[in-house]
């Protein structure tokens, strides 16, 4: 299921504001890609165009190709929706469906996108889902309960089991962690290790101890001075951006000599 | 208050002093003044229509609760609540099932749907639509909407007869139907505009959830946005229908009135409790005048019956509302 991105010529725009400027990046199938950088440099603009969220902001836009498995996700011809549908988001802040309980909360993507079918079939599923979010001990006796009534590491969690239960080929995550404990930054952590076995995984993070421990390869965005486009200045191994890399700005950022 | 009384003798720096606090005391005593005032209005107006209705009732010679005719002058005195009660749920009921679903329909594409520059002037327009007078809705109902609306009745009765509620057998469109129809044009506003204010605050974190999930515009809506809304919209309908029951100019105009049960909507019977007083008022004896105070003691206790309900129906599914309400 999973799936390869190329990213090429990617600009994004906020009205007539340039966010991000010409990146380039490939990202390989089953693995887990850091975006690292300070604050307004546009990683997550960059992540919200991987799954075309960056739009639904009024007046932004995207220029240049991001290819799924070598179709354009910004062709003419392509629904928004159901590229959605194919890669997976987990936002900074748990935002589980707070109407909801914990099980419709799961079941909500089975049922927008018409796959649900049988009662036992969806039990399974969601069963199957909390389970590879490591939340299925802590919630089975209360799956009826409000979703907004779990702790903020479990909500997470919980987002990321909604994420998952529709099978995505690309999991995006926007600072999954900023908003947790250290404890279920170390869930989450560990979830992400096992989820790559299955999933293509893009994470931005603050964190960049995070960022080391969790990811195979990262990426450093960067932004000159203020107001200016953000851009990636350098993307490779995770041990080599953070031990040796080639730029300079790089090696200064994760040394921690700014940002 | 049992609130402690700070020991004079004592003069820890803890402890508030003369000096400090006047803004909160006035505040406080303002706050609490307007409380108690409200209260005490409210049970004025029960006191008042209780006693003055309860010795009406005591001089009716039929049962207050279920006699259908409205006649205090006759001899004895024949006057119930039992056909005008059932009128004005009736009616209000209409007005609701039409204005809510256009309601919730054009809050929603204000903060949905229409682009800024139609939505802030539509925005203007239903806000603008409230403040219109009622009699000048009821005004408009009889010239221009009962002759307009008897093609309607004729077609309905036609077609839907063979149902109870469209059995049409009297001629003319001064009816329930009509009454119900000027009721909702003019609760629609005041749904619309506090509905679409609480679908304005739906964090954008549940509305991103449900579009990153490949949920369509009306999906998202119905996953976050409904939901969030829920609430608000029922008490935005409770405030509407609070307008409709006890609306009395335009109804009085536009129904021609008989007091009777009747579910015949599309016959020119039935009638309101608030209209019953608007139209029997100017003519009324003093006995009469406390016969309708006594139905505006029942109207009363219909209004606190439905905003109670509303109350609870929000209540109701408060831990699932997140930070709805």
């Amino acid at each position: 299921m999973a799936k390869r991105i190329d990213v090429s010529g990617l600009a994004a725009y906020y009205g007539n504001t340039p966010a991000l400027r010409d990146v380039n990046m490939s990202i390989e199938a089953r693995s887990v890609t850091a975006l690292i950088g300070p604050s307004g440099c546009g990683k997550s603009t960059f992540l919200r165009t991987l799954n075309r969220m960056h739009e639904v902001v009024p007046g932004a836009r995207v220029e240049g190709k991001v290819m799924l498995d070598g179709e354009n996700l910004y062709s003419p011809g392509i629904d928004p929706v159901f590229v959605r549908r194919a890669i997976g988001m987990v936002f900074q802040r748990p935002n589980p469906f707070p109407t909801m309980s914990i099980y419709d909360n799961v079941a909500a993507g089975l049922r927008l996108n018409g796959l649900a079918k049988k009662r036992s079939q969806l039990d399974d599923v969601v069963e199957r889902s909390l389970r590879s979010a490591n939340l299925w001990d802590e919630v089975k006796g209360r799956l009826r309960r409000p979703g907004a009534g779990l702790s903020g590491g479990q909500q997470q969690r919980l987002c990321i089991a909604r994420a998952i239960a529709v099978e995505p080929q690309v999991l995006l995550m926007d600072e999954p962690c900023s908003a947790l404990d250290p404890i279920s930054t170390l869930a989450v952590e560990d979830l992400i290790a096992e989820l790559k076995t299955r999933y293509t995984i893009v994470i931005v993070t603050h964190n960049m101890q995070q960022a080391a421990r969790v990811s195979d390869v990262t990426g450093f965005f960067n932004v000159e001075s203020h107001g200016e486009p953000g851009k990636l200045v350098e993307m490779g191994d995770t041990s080599k951006i953070f031990t040796k890399p080639d730029e300079k700005a790089t090696e200064d950022y994760v040394t921690g000599r700014f940002g | 208050m049992s609130r402690a009384r700070p020991d004079t003798k004592t003069t820890s720096p803890l402890r508030s002093g003369s000096s400090t606090g006047a803004g909160d005391r006035v505040f406080r005593g303002l706050s609490r003044g307007a409380g108690i005032a409200l209260l005490g209005i409210m049970a004025a107006i029960a006191a008042f229509l209780l006693i003055r209705g309860l010795s009406a009732i005591q001089g009716d010679s039929a049962n207050f609760l279920t006699e259908q005719r409205w006649a205090p002058k006759d001899d004895p005195p024949t006057f119930g609540i039992a056909a005008i009660a059932f009128g004005t749920v009736l009616s209000s009921l209409i007005a609701m099932a039409l204005a809510v679903p256009v309601a919730v329909g054009v809050a929603l594409f204000i903060s949905h749907y229409a682009p800024r520059r139609i939505a802030i002037p539509l925005g203007y327009v239903i806000d603008l639509l409230a403040a219109v007078p009622s009699v000048v809705y009821g005004l408009w109902g009889i010239r221009f909407l009962v002759p307009r609306l008897e093609p309607l009745h004729q077609w309905l009765g036609a077609h839907l007869g063979f149902i109870p509620l469209f059995e049409k057998s009297a001629a003319g469109s001064r009816t329930m139907l009509t009454a119900g129809v000027v009721l909702a044009i003019m609760i629609l506003p005041i749904i619309a505009a506090v509905s679409r204010e609480v679908f304005l605050q739906v964090p954008r974190d549940h509305e991103e959830a449900a579009l990153a999930l490949g949920a369509t515009r009306w999906e998202m809506i119905r996953a976050a946005v409904l939901p969030f809304g829920r609430p608000g919209v029922i008490s935005a309908a409770m405030l509407g229908l609070g307008r409709a029951l006890g609306e009395t100019v335009a109804v009085a105009m536009v129904l021609s009135p008989r007091n009777v049960i009747s579910l015949h909507i599309l016959n020119p019977e039935g009638n309101t409790i608030a209209a019953n007083i608007a139209n029997s008022f100017g003519e009324a004896d003093d006995f009469a005048r406390d016969a309708l105070i006594a139905s505006g003691l029942v109207l009363f206790v219909i209004t606190l019956i439905v905003n109670a309900s509303a109350r609870l129906i929000v209540a109701r599914r408060r831990e699932f509302a997140g930070a709805a309400i």
